[in-house]
Protein backbone atom coordinates (compact mmCIF):
# COMPACT_ATOMS: atom_id res chain seq x y z
CA UNK A 1 0.00 0.00 0.00
CA UNK A 2 2.67 2.41 1.24
CA UNK A 3 6.08 2.03 0.58
CA UNK A 4 8.71 4.26 1.63
CA UNK A 5 12.44 4.20 0.74
CA UNK A 6 15.97 5.99 0.75
CA UNK A 7 13.90 9.16 2.19
CA UNK A 8 15.89 12.13 2.97
CA UNK A 9 15.29 15.48 4.20
CA UNK A 10 17.98 18.14 4.83
CA UNK A 11 17.19 21.58 6.19
CA UNK A 12 20.84 23.02 5.20
CA UNK A 13 23.16 21.25 7.04
CA UNK A 14 20.57 19.33 9.16
CA UNK A 15 19.64 15.74 7.96
CA UNK A 16 15.89 15.47 9.92
CA UNK A 17 15.45 12.55 8.16
CA UNK A 18 18.58 9.90 6.53
CA UNK A 19 17.58 7.38 4.50
CA UNK A 20 14.30 6.20 6.25
CA UNK A 21 12.14 3.18 4.93
CA UNK A 22 8.57 1.72 5.73
CA UNK A 23 6.27 0.01 4.58
CA UNK A 24 2.74 -0.59 5.79
CA UNK A 25 -0.42 -2.33 4.34
CA UNK A 26 -4.32 -2.07 5.15
CA UNK A 27 -5.14 -3.82 8.35
CA UNK A 28 -1.62 -3.07 9.61
CA UNK A 29 -0.40 -0.31 12.82
CA UNK A 30 2.79 0.96 11.91
CA UNK A 31 4.58 2.25 15.33
CA UNK A 32 7.42 5.17 14.52
CA UNK A 33 9.07 6.00 17.76
CA UNK A 34 11.90 8.01 18.81
CA UNK A 35 12.96 10.67 21.23
CA UNK A 36 12.37 14.12 20.70
CA UNK A 37 14.01 15.56 17.25
CA UNK A 38 14.03 11.77 15.73
CA UNK A 39 12.50 13.22 12.82
CA UNK A 40 9.24 11.51 13.27
CA UNK A 41 7.56 14.53 12.26
CA UNK A 42 9.67 15.44 9.59
CA UNK A 43 8.75 12.16 8.17
CA UNK A 44 5.21 12.72 8.43
CA UNK A 45 4.89 16.00 6.82
CA UNK A 46 7.07 14.17 3.94
CA UNK A 47 4.63 11.22 3.82
CA UNK A 48 1.78 14.11 3.89
CA UNK A 49 3.18 16.50 1.31
CA UNK A 50 3.34 19.14 3.81
CA UNK A 51 7.79 19.31 2.91
CA UNK A 52 8.70 18.15 0.13
CA UNK A 53 11.59 15.64 0.57
CA UNK A 54 15.06 16.29 -0.13
CA UNK A 55 15.56 12.85 -2.00
CA UNK A 56 13.58 9.30 -1.95
CA UNK A 57 10.65 7.55 -2.59
CA UNK A 58 6.93 7.12 -1.60
CA UNK A 59 4.89 4.84 -3.25
CA UNK A 60 1.17 4.53 -2.74
CA UNK A 61 -0.02 1.76 -4.73
CA UNK A 62 3.13 1.64 -7.02
CA UNK A 63 2.43 4.98 -7.74
CA UNK A 64 5.07 7.66 -6.78
CA UNK A 65 3.85 10.61 -4.61
CA UNK A 66 6.84 11.98 -3.08
CA UNK A 67 6.98 15.47 -4.12
CA UNK A 68 3.11 16.37 -4.77
CA UNK A 69 1.28 19.14 -3.10
CA UNK A 70 -0.88 18.43 0.46
CA UNK A 71 -3.96 18.50 -1.62
CA UNK A 72 -2.88 16.28 -4.00
CA UNK A 73 -1.76 13.51 -1.69
CA UNK A 74 -5.55 13.98 0.47
CA UNK A 75 -7.35 13.14 -2.93
CA UNK A 76 -5.09 10.30 -3.56
CA UNK A 77 -6.75 8.94 -0.59
CA UNK A 78 -3.88 9.61 2.08
CA UNK A 79 -5.38 11.65 5.66
CA UNK A 80 -3.77 12.72 8.41
CA UNK A 81 -4.29 14.02 12.00
CA UNK A 82 -1.63 16.80 13.41
CA UNK A 83 0.16 16.59 16.59
CA UNK A 84 -1.12 20.23 17.28
CA UNK A 85 -5.19 20.24 16.54
CA UNK A 86 -5.45 21.97 13.50
CA UNK A 87 -9.11 22.10 13.16
CA UNK A 88 -11.63 24.71 11.91
CA UNK A 89 -12.58 26.07 15.44
CA UNK A 90 -15.36 28.39 14.52
CA UNK A 91 -17.41 25.88 12.41
CA UNK A 92 -19.35 23.34 14.17
CA UNK A 93 -18.45 19.48 14.65
CA UNK A 94 -20.82 18.61 11.44
CA UNK A 95 -19.04 21.83 9.40
CA UNK A 96 -15.80 20.37 9.97
CA UNK A 97 -16.28 17.39 9.29
CA UNK A 98 -18.51 18.08 5.72
CA UNK A 99 -16.16 20.12 4.32
CA UNK A 100 -13.69 17.16 4.27
CA UNK A 101 -16.41 15.03 3.03
CA UNK A 102 -16.49 17.90 -0.25
CA UNK A 103 -13.38 17.75 -0.92
CA UNK A 104 -14.00 14.18 -2.16
CA UNK A 105 -17.15 15.42 -4.01
CA UNK A 106 -17.13 15.60 -7.67
CA UNK A 107 -19.39 18.66 -7.64
CA UNK A 108 -16.99 21.00 -5.17
CA UNK A 109 -17.07 23.60 -7.88
CA UNK A 110 -20.79 23.61 -8.17
CA UNK A 111 -21.98 27.16 -7.47
CA UNK A 112 -25.65 27.19 -6.69
CA UNK A 113 -26.51 23.81 -4.78
CA UNK A 114 -26.35 24.78 -1.04
CA UNK A 115 -23.83 23.07 1.15
CA UNK A 116 -26.03 21.45 3.93
CA UNK A 117 -28.04 19.46 1.31
CA UNK A 118 -25.01 17.74 -0.34
CA UNK A 119 -26.34 14.49 1.17
CA UNK A 120 -22.64 12.08 -0.46
CA UNK A 121 -20.65 14.90 2.16
CA UNK A 122 -23.30 14.67 5.11
CA UNK A 123 -23.53 10.74 5.02
CA UNK A 124 -19.60 10.65 4.56
CA UNK A 125 -19.50 13.29 7.18
CA UNK A 126 -21.60 11.74 9.71
CA UNK A 127 -20.42 8.31 8.96
CA UNK A 128 -16.84 9.78 10.09
CA UNK A 129 -18.72 11.76 13.67
CA UNK A 130 -20.02 7.97 14.10
CA UNK A 131 -16.07 6.26 13.82
CA UNK A 132 -14.90 9.11 16.16
CA UNK A 133 -17.27 8.65 18.61
CA UNK A 134 -18.65 12.00 18.36
CA UNK A 135 -22.34 11.71 17.73
CA UNK A 136 -24.52 13.76 19.97
CA UNK A 137 -22.12 16.42 19.26
CA UNK A 138 -22.78 17.71 15.45
CA UNK A 139 -23.91 20.98 16.14
CA UNK A 140 -21.41 21.60 18.98
CA UNK A 141 -18.81 24.85 17.88
CA UNK A 142 -15.23 22.92 17.55
CA UNK A 143 -13.86 25.69 19.84
CA UNK A 144 -16.08 24.87 22.79
CA UNK A 145 -15.43 21.12 22.60
CA UNK A 146 -13.18 19.42 25.51
CA UNK A 147 -9.22 18.98 24.65
CA UNK A 148 -10.21 14.94 23.89
CA UNK A 149 -13.09 15.52 21.70
CA UNK A 150 -11.25 18.11 19.59
CA UNK A 151 -8.65 15.82 19.65
CA UNK A 152 -11.18 13.16 18.45
CA UNK A 153 -12.56 15.66 15.85
CA UNK A 154 -8.68 15.86 14.69
CA UNK A 155 -9.05 12.41 13.42
CA UNK A 156 -12.86 12.61 12.77
CA UNK A 157 -11.74 15.29 10.16
CA UNK A 158 -9.05 13.19 8.43
CA UNK A 159 -11.83 10.09 8.24
CA UNK A 160 -14.20 12.55 6.60
CA UNK A 161 -11.71 12.23 3.51
CA UNK A 162 -11.96 8.13 3.37
CA UNK A 163 -8.74 7.82 3.30
CA UNK A 164 -7.04 4.54 2.95
CA UNK A 165 -4.03 5.76 4.71
CA UNK A 166 -3.87 7.08 7.83
CA UNK A 167 -1.05 9.37 9.11
CA UNK A 168 -1.43 9.98 12.73
CA UNK A 169 1.17 11.86 14.69
CA UNK A 170 0.84 11.74 18.57
CA UNK A 171 -2.96 11.53 18.79
CA UNK A 172 -2.71 11.03 22.25
CA UNK A 173 -0.98 14.53 23.12
CA UNK A 174 -2.13 16.35 26.06
CA UNK A 175 -4.61 13.44 26.85
CA UNK A 176 -5.31 12.09 30.57
CA UNK A 177 -5.79 8.36 31.04
CA UNK A 178 -9.08 7.93 30.35
CA UNK A 179 -9.23 9.88 27.34
CA UNK A 180 -5.80 8.26 25.76
CA UNK A 181 -7.42 4.66 26.81
CA UNK A 182 -10.55 6.02 24.64
CA UNK A 183 -8.09 6.98 21.82
CA UNK A 184 -6.62 3.80 22.01
CA UNK A 185 -9.42 1.81 21.06
CA UNK A 186 -10.83 3.94 18.30
CA UNK A 187 -7.75 3.71 16.47
CA UNK A 188 -7.90 -0.10 16.98
CA UNK A 189 -10.68 -0.27 15.33
CA UNK A 190 -9.41 1.69 12.26
CA UNK A 191 -6.94 -0.53 11.41
CA UNK A 192 -9.35 -2.83 9.88
CA UNK A 193 -10.04 -0.55 6.94
CA UNK A 194 -6.89 1.57 6.91
CA UNK A 195 -3.41 1.06 6.60
CA UNK A 196 -2.11 3.36 9.54
CA UNK A 197 1.26 5.11 10.16
CA UNK A 198 1.23 6.15 14.36
CA UNK A 199 3.39 8.09 15.78
CA UNK A 200 3.16 8.08 19.63
CA UNK A 201 5.26 8.89 22.21
CA UNK A 202 2.58 6.62 24.56
CA UNK A 203 4.86 3.53 24.99
CA UNK A 204 1.69 1.83 26.63
CA UNK A 205 -0.35 2.99 23.58
CA UNK A 206 2.67 2.01 21.29
CA UNK A 207 3.30 -1.66 22.19
CA UNK A 208 -1.13 -2.25 22.78
CA UNK A 209 -1.54 -1.02 19.65
CA UNK A 210 1.83 -1.77 16.85
CA UNK A 211 1.82 -4.35 13.82
CA UNK A 212 5.34 -3.46 13.28
CA UNK A 213 7.63 -0.77 15.33
CA UNK A 214 10.33 1.29 14.11
CA UNK A 215 12.54 3.01 16.11
CA UNK A 216 14.20 6.11 14.90
CA UNK A 217 17.23 8.54 16.08
CA UNK A 218 18.95 11.33 14.96
CA UNK A 219 16.80 10.94 11.68
CA UNK A 220 17.81 7.80 10.93
CA UNK A 221 16.13 4.04 11.35
CA UNK A 222 17.67 1.77 14.34
CA UNK A 223 15.63 -0.74 14.10
CA UNK A 224 12.27 -2.16 12.80
CA UNK A 225 10.55 -5.16 13.54
CA UNK A 226 7.58 -6.69 15.21
CA UNK A 227 6.82 -5.55 18.93
CA UNK A 228 8.41 -8.29 20.14
CA UNK A 229 11.62 -8.20 18.31
CA UNK A 230 11.74 -4.30 19.46
CA UNK A 231 11.50 -4.91 23.02
CA UNK A 232 14.35 -7.45 22.68
CA UNK A 233 16.96 -5.46 20.69
CA UNK A 234 19.75 -4.27 22.81
CA UNK A 235 20.57 -1.44 21.11
CA UNK A 236 16.98 0.09 20.93
CA UNK A 237 17.12 -0.19 24.85
CA UNK A 238 20.44 1.38 24.82
CA UNK A 239 19.37 4.18 22.93
CA UNK A 240 16.02 4.88 23.91
CA UNK A 241 13.67 2.13 25.61
CA UNK A 242 16.12 1.80 28.43
CA UNK A 243 17.00 5.19 29.09
CA UNK A 244 14.17 7.55 28.49
CA UNK A 245 11.10 5.37 29.65
CA UNK A 246 12.32 2.49 32.25
CA UNK A 247 11.86 -0.88 31.82
CA UNK A 248 9.18 -1.90 29.45
CA UNK B 1 -22.28 27.95 8.92
CA UNK B 2 -24.76 30.80 8.34
CA UNK B 3 -27.95 30.79 10.97
CA UNK B 4 -29.89 33.17 8.75
CA UNK B 5 -31.47 35.73 11.43
CA UNK B 6 -34.73 36.75 11.18
CA UNK B 7 -34.31 40.17 12.52
CA UNK B 8 -32.03 40.71 9.33
CA UNK B 9 -34.27 39.61 6.52
CA UNK B 10 -37.17 41.35 7.97
CA UNK B 11 -34.66 44.54 8.22
CA UNK B 12 -33.59 43.89 4.76
CA UNK B 13 -37.08 43.42 3.13
CA UNK B 14 -38.07 46.77 4.98
CA UNK B 15 -34.84 48.25 3.45
CA UNK B 16 -35.60 46.69 -0.13
CA UNK B 17 -39.04 48.27 -0.09
CA UNK B 18 -38.41 51.66 1.25
CA UNK B 19 -35.55 51.74 -1.78
CA UNK B 20 -38.54 51.03 -4.30
CA UNK B 21 -40.87 53.63 -3.02
CA UNK B 22 -37.88 56.13 -2.64
CA UNK B 23 -38.20 57.73 -6.18
CA UNK B 24 -41.74 58.70 -5.91
CA UNK B 25 -40.92 60.56 -2.81
CA UNK B 26 -36.96 61.72 -2.73
CA UNK B 27 -35.59 64.94 -4.40
CA UNK B 28 -33.28 64.54 -7.82
CA UNK B 29 -30.25 65.01 -5.73
CA UNK B 30 -31.35 62.60 -3.47
CA UNK B 31 -32.19 59.78 -6.04
CA UNK B 32 -28.77 60.40 -7.78
CA UNK B 33 -27.30 60.08 -4.05
CA UNK B 34 -29.06 56.76 -3.42
CA UNK B 35 -27.79 55.97 -6.58
CA UNK B 36 -24.45 56.56 -6.24
CA UNK B 37 -24.90 54.38 -1.95
CA UNK B 38 -26.44 51.25 -3.87
CA UNK B 39 -23.52 51.28 -6.80
CA UNK B 40 -21.13 51.25 -4.02
CA UNK B 41 -22.78 48.70 -2.28
CA UNK B 42 -22.30 46.40 -4.83
CA UNK B 43 -18.59 47.68 -4.95
CA UNK B 44 -18.18 46.47 -0.61
CA UNK B 45 -20.17 43.48 -1.16
CA UNK B 46 -17.34 42.51 -3.71
CA UNK B 47 -14.86 43.41 -1.53
CA UNK B 48 -16.41 41.37 1.26
CA UNK B 49 -15.98 38.20 -0.67
CA UNK B 50 -12.14 38.67 -0.27
CA UNK B 51 -11.63 40.08 2.54
CA UNK B 52 -14.56 39.17 4.91
CA UNK B 53 -15.14 35.70 3.37
CA UNK B 54 -11.79 34.26 2.26
CA UNK B 55 -9.73 36.69 5.06
CA UNK B 56 -7.69 38.04 1.49
CA UNK B 57 -7.54 41.58 2.28
CA UNK B 58 -6.76 43.42 -0.56
CA UNK B 59 -5.75 47.59 -0.57
CA UNK B 60 -6.37 47.47 -4.69
CA UNK B 61 -9.40 46.55 -5.39
CA UNK B 62 -10.74 50.27 -7.03
CA UNK B 63 -8.55 49.28 -10.12
CA UNK B 64 -11.03 46.64 -11.35
CA UNK B 65 -13.67 49.82 -10.06
CA UNK B 66 -11.84 51.60 -12.68
CA UNK B 67 -10.66 49.53 -15.61
CA UNK B 68 -14.59 48.64 -15.84
CA UNK B 69 -15.35 52.87 -15.92
CA UNK B 70 -12.75 53.25 -18.45
CA UNK B 71 -13.41 50.24 -20.68
CA UNK B 72 -17.49 52.23 -20.61
CA UNK B 73 -15.68 55.77 -21.62
CA UNK B 74 -13.32 54.03 -24.02
CA UNK B 75 -15.65 51.55 -26.12
CA UNK B 76 -18.55 54.18 -26.26
CA UNK B 77 -18.44 56.65 -29.09
CA UNK B 78 -18.09 60.49 -28.02
CA UNK B 79 -21.16 61.40 -29.75
CA UNK B 80 -23.49 58.69 -29.54
CA UNK B 81 -25.02 55.86 -27.24
CA UNK B 82 -23.47 52.14 -27.46
CA UNK B 83 -25.42 49.19 -26.32
CA UNK B 84 -24.82 48.07 -22.72
CA UNK B 85 -25.04 44.33 -24.00
CA UNK B 86 -21.60 45.07 -25.81
CA UNK B 87 -20.12 47.86 -23.21
CA UNK B 88 -21.13 45.72 -20.39
CA UNK B 89 -19.88 42.47 -21.27
CA UNK B 90 -16.70 43.68 -22.74
CA UNK B 91 -15.90 45.88 -19.39
CA UNK B 92 -16.60 42.60 -17.27
CA UNK B 93 -14.46 40.38 -19.52
CA UNK B 94 -11.55 43.03 -19.08
CA UNK B 95 -11.64 42.62 -15.44
CA UNK B 96 -12.16 39.00 -15.32
CA UNK B 97 -8.67 39.01 -17.43
CA UNK B 98 -7.25 41.27 -15.39
CA UNK B 99 -8.21 39.26 -12.45
CA UNK B 100 -7.04 36.11 -13.39
CA UNK B 101 -3.69 37.77 -14.71
CA UNK B 102 -3.21 39.38 -11.40
CA UNK B 103 -5.04 36.81 -9.26
CA UNK B 104 -2.14 34.20 -10.43
CA UNK B 105 0.70 36.38 -8.83
CA UNK B 106 -0.70 38.30 -5.98
CA UNK B 107 -2.57 34.78 -4.04
CA UNK B 108 0.86 33.72 -3.89
CA UNK B 109 1.87 36.32 -1.62
CA UNK B 110 -0.36 36.42 2.18
CA UNK B 111 -0.94 39.26 5.19
CA UNK B 112 0.51 42.21 4.78
CA UNK B 113 2.42 41.54 1.60
CA UNK B 114 -0.86 40.57 -0.11
CA UNK B 115 -2.13 43.70 0.59
CA UNK B 116 1.07 45.85 -1.02
CA UNK B 117 1.03 43.98 -4.01
CA UNK B 118 -2.54 44.26 -4.67
CA UNK B 119 -1.98 47.79 -3.94
CA UNK B 120 1.04 47.88 -6.54
CA UNK B 121 -0.91 46.60 -9.07
CA UNK B 122 -3.87 49.23 -8.51
CA UNK B 123 -1.40 51.74 -8.70
CA UNK B 124 -0.21 50.61 -12.18
CA UNK B 125 -3.46 50.72 -13.77
CA UNK B 126 -3.82 54.37 -12.05
CA UNK B 127 -0.79 55.35 -13.96
CA UNK B 128 -1.28 53.95 -16.36
CA UNK B 129 -4.83 56.32 -16.99
CA UNK B 130 -3.24 59.00 -15.40
CA UNK B 131 0.16 59.52 -17.67
CA UNK B 132 -0.29 58.41 -20.76
CA UNK B 133 -2.88 59.74 -23.35
CA UNK B 134 -4.81 57.06 -23.47
CA UNK B 135 -7.18 58.04 -20.58
CA UNK B 136 -7.04 61.73 -21.05
CA UNK B 137 -4.59 61.81 -18.58
CA UNK B 138 -5.25 63.11 -14.98
CA UNK B 139 -8.26 65.57 -16.34
CA UNK B 140 -10.47 61.79 -17.70
CA UNK B 141 -12.94 61.27 -20.06
CA UNK B 142 -16.26 62.32 -20.47
CA UNK B 143 -19.28 59.86 -21.12
CA UNK B 144 -21.06 61.67 -23.38
CA UNK B 145 -24.35 59.46 -23.50
CA UNK B 146 -25.94 56.98 -21.07
CA UNK B 147 -25.64 52.94 -22.63
CA UNK B 148 -28.40 52.06 -24.50
CA UNK B 149 -30.72 49.46 -23.04
CA UNK B 150 -31.70 48.15 -26.23
CA UNK B 151 -30.45 46.96 -30.01
CA UNK B 152 -29.99 49.27 -32.96
CA UNK B 153 -33.28 51.49 -32.79
CA UNK B 154 -35.11 49.48 -30.25
CA UNK B 155 -34.87 50.71 -26.49
CA UNK B 156 -35.45 48.81 -23.69
CA UNK B 157 -35.88 51.86 -21.29
CA UNK B 158 -34.38 54.67 -21.34
CA UNK B 159 -30.81 55.22 -18.88
CA UNK B 160 -30.72 58.92 -19.33
CA UNK B 161 -33.84 59.10 -17.06
CA UNK B 162 -32.59 59.20 -13.48
CA UNK B 163 -35.21 56.73 -12.13
CA UNK B 164 -34.99 54.52 -14.72
CA UNK B 165 -31.42 54.33 -14.10
CA UNK B 166 -31.82 54.11 -10.48
CA UNK B 167 -34.09 51.15 -10.58
CA UNK B 168 -31.63 49.25 -13.19
CA UNK B 169 -29.28 50.15 -10.16
CA UNK B 170 -31.91 48.69 -7.60
CA UNK B 171 -32.35 45.65 -9.36
CA UNK B 172 -28.95 44.87 -10.31
CA UNK B 173 -27.84 45.27 -6.61
CA UNK B 174 -30.75 42.57 -5.33
CA UNK B 175 -29.56 40.28 -8.26
CA UNK B 176 -25.72 40.39 -6.64
CA UNK B 177 -26.91 40.16 -3.14
CA UNK B 178 -29.21 36.94 -4.08
CA UNK B 179 -26.35 35.98 -6.44
CA UNK B 180 -23.83 35.89 -3.41
CA UNK B 181 -25.89 34.36 -1.11
CA UNK B 182 -26.41 31.38 -3.46
CA UNK B 183 -22.69 31.02 -4.38
CA UNK B 184 -21.48 31.73 -0.72
CA UNK B 185 -24.01 28.70 1.14
CA UNK B 186 -22.38 26.37 -1.67
CA UNK B 187 -19.88 23.90 -1.61
CA UNK B 188 -17.44 26.82 -3.06
CA UNK B 189 -18.40 29.19 -0.51
CA UNK B 190 -18.05 27.19 2.02
CA UNK B 191 -14.79 26.16 1.14
CA UNK B 192 -13.75 29.75 0.77
CA UNK B 193 -15.04 30.05 4.48
CA UNK B 194 -12.89 27.15 5.68
CA UNK B 195 -9.69 28.73 4.08
CA UNK B 196 -9.98 31.99 5.71
CA UNK B 197 -10.60 29.74 9.09
CA UNK B 198 -7.96 27.60 8.28
CA UNK B 199 -5.93 27.56 4.93
CA UNK B 200 -3.34 24.67 6.26
CA UNK B 201 -5.80 22.49 7.03
CA UNK B 202 -7.73 22.98 4.35
CA UNK B 203 -4.77 21.93 2.15
CA UNK B 204 -4.62 19.04 4.97
CA UNK B 205 -8.17 17.66 3.59
CA UNK B 206 -7.57 18.59 -0.31
CA UNK B 207 -8.70 21.44 -1.44
CA UNK B 208 -6.57 22.81 -4.00
CA UNK B 209 -6.45 26.44 -2.07
CA UNK B 210 -5.26 28.31 -4.55
CA UNK B 211 -7.56 27.57 -7.15
CA UNK B 212 -10.67 28.04 -5.02
CA UNK B 213 -8.51 31.89 -4.32
CA UNK B 214 -8.65 32.65 -8.09
CA UNK B 215 -12.35 31.87 -8.59
CA UNK B 216 -13.28 33.98 -5.84
CA UNK B 217 -10.65 36.68 -6.86
CA UNK B 218 -12.13 36.95 -10.24
CA UNK B 219 -15.60 37.00 -9.06
CA UNK B 220 -14.90 40.15 -6.68
CA UNK B 221 -12.70 41.40 -9.18
CA UNK B 222 -15.98 41.27 -12.26
CA UNK B 223 -18.60 42.47 -9.48
CA UNK B 224 -16.05 45.29 -8.73
CA UNK B 225 -16.45 46.20 -12.58
CA UNK B 226 -20.23 46.01 -12.57
CA UNK B 227 -20.43 48.55 -9.81
CA UNK B 228 -17.14 50.77 -11.71
CA UNK B 229 -19.20 50.75 -14.84
CA UNK B 230 -22.42 51.81 -13.49
CA UNK B 231 -20.37 54.58 -11.44
CA UNK B 232 -19.10 55.88 -14.83
CA UNK B 233 -22.29 56.22 -16.76
CA UNK B 234 -24.05 57.66 -13.79
CA UNK B 235 -21.68 60.69 -13.66
CA UNK B 236 -21.08 60.62 -17.14
CA UNK B 237 -16.99 60.89 -16.65
CA UNK B 238 -14.39 58.88 -15.34
CA UNK B 239 -10.67 60.15 -14.13
CA UNK B 240 -7.77 58.46 -12.20
CA UNK B 241 -9.08 59.36 -8.97
CA UNK B 242 -11.50 56.20 -9.08
CA UNK B 243 -8.82 53.61 -9.08
CA UNK B 244 -6.46 55.78 -6.26
CA UNK B 245 -5.67 54.22 -3.44
CA UNK B 246 -8.21 56.51 -1.30
CA UNK B 247 -11.05 54.70 -3.58
CA UNK B 248 -9.56 51.28 -2.50
CA UNK B 249 -9.30 52.47 0.99
CA UNK B 250 -12.62 54.07 1.40
CA UNK B 251 -14.21 50.87 0.32
CA UNK B 252 -12.34 49.02 2.20
CA UNK B 253 -13.64 50.89 5.48
CA UNK B 254 -17.34 50.55 3.85
CA UNK B 255 -16.36 47.22 4.71
CA UNK B 256 -15.45 47.15 8.15
CA UNK B 257 -17.64 49.53 9.50
CA UNK B 258 -20.66 47.54 8.00
CA UNK B 259 -19.44 44.33 9.11
CA UNK B 260 -16.57 41.98 7.39
CA UNK B 261 -17.94 38.35 6.23
CA UNK B 262 -21.87 39.81 5.95
CA UNK B 263 -22.92 40.67 2.73
CA UNK B 264 -25.85 43.09 4.43
CA UNK B 265 -23.29 44.54 6.86
CA UNK B 266 -21.60 45.66 3.15
CA UNK B 267 -24.47 47.17 2.03
CA UNK B 268 -25.12 48.93 5.42
CA UNK B 269 -21.73 49.79 5.22
CA UNK B 270 -21.76 51.42 2.16
CA UNK B 271 -25.01 53.28 2.86
CA UNK B 272 -23.85 55.00 6.53
CA UNK B 273 -20.09 55.73 4.57
CA UNK B 274 -21.76 57.80 2.13
CA UNK B 275 -24.22 59.17 4.07
CA UNK B 276 -21.91 59.97 7.00
CA UNK B 277 -19.80 61.61 4.34
CA UNK B 278 -22.48 63.88 3.44
CA UNK B 279 -23.56 64.86 6.61
CA UNK B 280 -19.83 65.91 7.65
CA UNK B 281 -19.55 67.91 4.67
CA UNK B 282 -22.66 69.79 5.60
CA UNK B 283 -21.09 73.34 6.41
CA UNK B 284 -24.83 74.30 8.02
CA UNK B 285 -24.25 71.59 10.24
CA UNK B 286 -20.63 71.83 11.36
CA UNK B 287 -19.24 74.71 9.90
CA UNK B 288 -15.53 75.45 9.70
CA UNK B 289 -15.33 71.63 10.84
CA UNK B 290 -17.24 70.40 7.57
CA UNK B 291 -14.37 71.10 5.16
CA UNK B 292 -12.66 68.26 7.27
CA UNK B 293 -14.79 65.98 7.24
CA UNK B 294 -12.46 62.85 7.37
CA UNK B 295 -11.59 63.65 10.58
CA UNK B 296 -15.01 63.08 11.97
CA UNK B 297 -15.25 59.95 9.74
CA UNK B 298 -12.20 59.07 11.21
CA UNK B 299 -13.41 58.99 14.52
CA UNK B 300 -16.40 56.92 13.46
CA UNK B 301 -14.26 54.44 12.10
CA UNK B 302 -11.97 53.91 15.23
CA UNK B 303 -15.53 53.88 17.32
CA UNK B 304 -16.41 50.95 14.93
CA UNK B 305 -13.54 49.40 15.31
CA UNK B 306 -13.08 49.43 19.25
CA UNK B 307 -17.04 49.03 20.45
CA UNK B 308 -18.54 47.06 17.48
CA UNK B 309 -15.65 44.85 16.20
CA UNK B 310 -18.38 43.34 13.82
CA UNK B 311 -19.37 45.83 12.44
CA UNK B 312 -22.79 48.01 13.05
CA UNK B 313 -24.27 44.81 11.38
CA UNK B 314 -23.51 43.22 14.56
CA UNK B 315 -26.46 45.26 16.11
CA UNK B 316 -28.67 43.25 14.34
CA UNK B 317 -27.41 40.05 14.15
CA UNK B 318 -26.37 38.53 17.62
CA UNK B 319 -24.74 35.55 17.91
CA UNK B 320 -21.68 34.22 19.58
CA UNK B 321 -20.07 32.79 16.70
CA UNK B 322 -17.55 34.27 14.35
CA UNK B 323 -18.92 31.84 11.33
CA UNK B 324 -20.04 34.14 8.63
CA UNK B 325 -23.30 35.25 7.79
CA UNK B 326 -25.14 36.45 4.67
Amino acid sequence: MLEVSQLSKHFGGLRANSNVALSVRVGQIHVVIGPNGAGKSTLINMLSGDLPPTSGSIKLDGREIAGLRPDEISRLGVGRSYQKTNIFSSFTVLENCRLAAQSRAPQAWRLFTPADRHAPAIALARHAIAQAELDGREHRVASTLSHGEQRQLEIALSLATAPRVLLLDEPLAGMGAEESMRMVALIGKLRSDHAIVLVEHDIDAVFALADVLTVMVEGQVLASGSPAEIRANPQVQAAYLGTEHGHV
Amino acid sequence: MHPHSRTLGVVLLLALAALALFPLVGGTFYVQLITKVMILAIFAMSLDLLVGYTGLVSLGHAAFFGLAGYALALLQPKYEPMSIFITLPAALALCAVFALLTGALVLRTRGIYFIMVTLAFAQMVYFVFHDTALGGGSDGLYINNKPLVGWGELTLFDLENRTSFYYLVLVLLVAVYLLLRRVLASNFGHALQGIRVNEHRMRAIGFPVMRYQLGVYVLAGVLAGLSGYLSAAQFGFVNPEIISWHQSGAVLMMVILGGMGTLSGSMVGAFVFVLLEEFFKDDTVFGAVAKHWQLLMGLIIVAVACFLPRGLIGLLTRRKRDAGDA
